[in-house]
C-alpha cells in the first residue's frame, strides 16, 4: 500500500514542476496566452466546485463575481490613475474581497431556494449584474473601461499573469482540499445528501451554505481581476458572460464534480480545446457545439466525471477494492436533479 | 414515574384531511412506549409535530415540562429528542462512520470547523465505532452508507442519532421491511438501551415486536388517541378491534 500512497503526492509534484516550467519550455506568446486563460478557468471551476460539488447546489451565476472582480480592478485602476506594473496585482486580493462581500447578499437571497429554483435564481441575479454594469456611470456603461497596460517586453509579457494565476490556482486547490477534509466539508456533504436530515441532526445548514458560497466567490473575483488586467479592457458582455458559468460547470462535471482535483483537470482539458478551436477555425462559437456533445457524453457514459471514472477503472484493473458509488454518485444524481441546467 | 414527553390536544389537518384531532399522549421517563394504529391514523404526523417537522396551530408539546411546540427540528434534537424515519434517511454518499459524525457537528464553531479536519474527531470517532459495534454494523464503517442493506440502514440511523446521547428516541417503524432475525436483534438493542435509561416511543405495525418490547401502548385512530394501557389490556380492548377491523365506523381507514 505504501507505494500507492506515494502516487498522489508524486503526481502533484510532477504537475507543479510542469506548471512552473511551462512558460520557459513553451515561451511562444500564443501558448502562454492560452495557458493564462486556462489557469483562470481552472481556478474558477475549482472554486465553484468548492461550493457546488460539495453542497449539491448548482449556481449558474458565478460570472457575477467574475465580473465584479474585473470591474473592481478596472474602476480602482482608472479612478486612482494607478500606473501599470507589478503593483497593480495588489488589486487582485481587493477584487476577491469585493466579490466575497457581494456574495453575502446574493447568497442570502439565492440560498432561500433549492434545486431548480436555486439554479434559476442565480442566473437571474447574474443578469441583474450584467444589466447594472451596462447602465451604470462608474462602469463606463456599454463602452466598458480601459485598463492601463504594462510596458513589459512582448516575449515575456504573459509570464507575470501566468504566475499570478498559477498562484491563485494553487490557493483555490488548497482551499478546496482543506474544505473537503474539514468538519465544515463533512457538514456540506451531509447537506448534499439530505439537507433536512442534516438540519435535524443539528448542522447549521444556513450558515454552512452561505459560508461555502461566499468562500467560492472570492477566487472567482480574483481571477476576474487578472482577466481584466490581462485583456486590458472590461466590457459588460465579456466579463458578465453567461457562457462563463456554463463553461466552469461543464469543466467541473467533466473532470469530476465534488472531487478536489477533477474540476481543475476538466479546465485543463476543455479550456485549451476551446482556445484551439477558436484559433484554428476562427469561429468563436464552435466550442459551444463541442461542449454540448461533451456534456451529453459525460451524462450518458461517465456520470461521475473523468477523474472518478479513471480512478475506479485503475482500481478494477489492479484488482483492488473498487469504491462503490451509491446513489449514482456525485455528478449523476445532481445532473438528474437539474436536467435543465445543461447548455 | 414522571412524564418526559407530553402531547396535549394537538390538531393538524392537511387540506380536508384531519390527520390529528385533539390528540393527547404521554411518555413516561424510562419506559418503552408504543404507538399503533391503522394506516393513515396519524402516527407519523404526530412524530413530525413532536420533532418540529410539522407546525401546529392547536395543542402543545412539552418535554420535561417545557413547551417545545413548533420548535425547529435542530432545537428539538439538541434538547435530547432524537428520531428515525419510516423511510430511513441516511447520507448515502458518506461512509457509515461519517454518517455517525454528523450529529456531533452542532458543537462546531464557525471558522474552526473549516480548519479542523474531520479526521481529527478522535474521541467522537471512537464513540461512533462503539455504537456501530453496538448495533452490529462496525464491519461496514468505511463503506459508503448507500451500499448498506435496508435493515443495516435502519441500524445505522438508530446508531447515528445515539451519537448525540439523546434522552428520548422516537422510532418510526424500526422493524418495517426488516428480516425476522434482525428484528429480534433490534428489539434486544432497544431493551438494552432502555435499561441504560433511554426512553422510547415506537411506531410499529409488527404486533409481535410491539407487544414484546413496549411497557405501554397507545392506539391512534383517525387522529385521536383512543386507548392507552398495557399491551395486554390494549390487545383485548373492543375499541381497538373496531379501529383495526372497521367495526362500527362508517369511514374506512387509509
Amino acid at each position: 500500500m505504501s507505494s500507492h500512497r506515494l502516487i498522489k503526492p508524486g503526481l502533484i509534484g510532477v504537475a507543479l514542476v510542469a506548471f512552473l516550467a511551462f512558460p520557459w519550455v513553451f515561451s511562444n506568446p500564443t501558448y502562454t496566452t492560452i495557458a493564462v486563460f486556462t489557469l483562470i478557468y481552472m481556478t474558477a471551476t475549482t472554486s465553484w466546485n468548492g461550493f457546488a460539488g460539495y453542497s449539491g447546489y448548482i449556481p449558474l451565476g458565478h460570472a457575477a463575481f467574475f465580473g465584479s472582480g474585473a470591474y473592481t480592478f478596472a474602476v480602482i485602476a482608472q479612478h486612482d490613475h494607478l500606473g501599470a506594473g507589478y503593483g497593480l496585482f495588489g488589486l487582485v486580493p481587493v477584487a476577491g474581497l469585493v466579490a466575497g462581500i457581494i456574495a453575502i447578499p446574493v447568497g442570502l437571497v439565492a440560498l432561500r431556494t433549492r434545486r431548480h429554483t436555486f439554479v434559476v435564481i442565480t442566473i437571474a441575479i447574474f443578469f441583474l449584474f450584467q444589466l447594472v454594469a451596462t447602465n451604470l456611470g462608474i462602469t463606463g456603461g456599454s463602452s466598458g473601461l480601459q485598463v492601463p497596460a504594462p510596458n513589459w517586453p512582448g516575449a515575456t509579457f504573459n509570464d507575470p499573469f501566468y504566475y499570478v494565476a498559477l498562484a491563485l490556482l494553487i490557493l483555490a486547490l488548497a482551499g478546496s482540499w482543506t474544505i473537503r477534509r474539514s468538519r465544515f466539508g463533512l457538514q456540506l456533504l451531509a447537506i448534499r445528501d439530505d439537507e433536512a436530515r442534516a438540519r435535524g441532526l443539528g448542522v447549521r445548514v444556513g450558515r454552512v451554505k452561505l459560508t461555502a458560497f461566499v468562500i467560492s466567490a472570492i477566487p472567482v473575483g480574483m481571477v476576474g481581476a487578472i482577466y481584466a488586467y490581462f485583456v486590458g479592457q472590461v466590457f459588460p458582455q465579456f466579463v458578465f458572460d453567461p457562457l462563463f458559468d456554463l463553461s466552469i460547470a461543464l469543466m467541473a462535471f467533466f473532470g469530476g464534480l465534488g472531487t478536489v482535483w477533477g474540476p481543475a483537470l476538466g479546465g485543463l482539458i476543455l479550456e485549451p480545446l476551446q482556445q484551439y478551436l477558436t484559433f484554428t477555425y476562427s469561429v468563436g462559437d464552435l466550442y459551444l457545439i463541442i461542449y454540448g456533445i461533451i456534456f451529453l457524453v459525460v451524462i450518458l457514459l461517465m456520470p461521475l466525471g473523468l477523474l472518478p471514472s479513471v480512478t475506479s477503472w485503475i482500481q478494477r484493473r489492479r484488482g483492488g477494492p473498487a469504491r462503490a458509488s451509491p446513489g449514482g454518485g456525485g455528478a449523476a444524481s445532481t445532473l438528474r436533479a437539474e436536467p435543465e441546467s445543461g447548455p | 414515574m414522571t412524564a418526559l414527553l407530553e402531547v396535549d390536544g394537538v390538531s393538524k389537518s392537511f387540506g380536508g384531511v384531519q390527520a390529528l384531532n385533539l390528540c393527547s399522549l404521554t411518555v413516561e421517563a424510562g419506559t418503552v412506549a408504543g404507538l399503533i394504529g391503522p394506516n393513515g391514523s396519524g402516527k407519523t404526523t404526530l412524530f413530525n409535530v413532536m420533532t418540529g417537522y410539522e407546525p401546529v396551530r392547536q395543542g402543545s408539546v412539552r418535554f420535561r415540562g417545557t413547551s417545545i411546540t413548533n420548535s425547529s427540528p435542530d432545537r428539538v434534537f439538541k434538547l435530547g429528542i432524537a428520531r428515525t424515519f419510516q423511510l430511513t434517511r441516511i447520507f448515502a454518499r458518506l461512509t457509515a462512520i461519517e454518517n455517525m459524525l454528523i450529529a456531533t457537528q452542532h458543537r462546531e464553531g464557525w471558522l474552526g470547523s473549516v480548519f479542523k479536519t474531520a479526521a481529527s474527531l478522535g474521541p467522537e470517532r471512537e464513540r461512533a465505532m462503539e455504537l456501530l459495534e453496538f448495533v452490529g454494523i462496525a464491519g461496514m464503517a468505511h463503506q459508503p452508507a448507500g451500499i448498506l442493506s435496508y435493515g443495516q440502514r435502519k441500524l445505522l440511523e438508530l446508531a447515528y442519532v445515539l451519537v448525540a446521547d439523546p434522552d428520548v428516541l422516537l422510532l418510526d417503524e424500526p422493524a418495517g421491511g426488516v428480516n425476522p432475525s434482525l428484528i429480534n436483534h433490534l428489539a434486544e438493542k432497544i431493551r438494552e438501551l432502555n435499561q441504560q435509561g433511554k426512553t422510547f416511543l415506537v411506531v410499529e405495525h409488527n404486533m409481535e415486536f410491539v407487544m414484546g418490547i413496549c411497557d405501554s401502548l397507545t392506539v391512534l385512530h383517525q387522529g385521536v388517541a383512543i386507548v392507552t394501557g398495557t399491551p395486554a389490556a390494549v390487545r383485548s380492548d373492543p375499541r381497538v378491534l373496531d379501529a383495526y377491523l372497521g367495526g362500527t365506523d362508517e369511514e374506512g381507514d387509509d
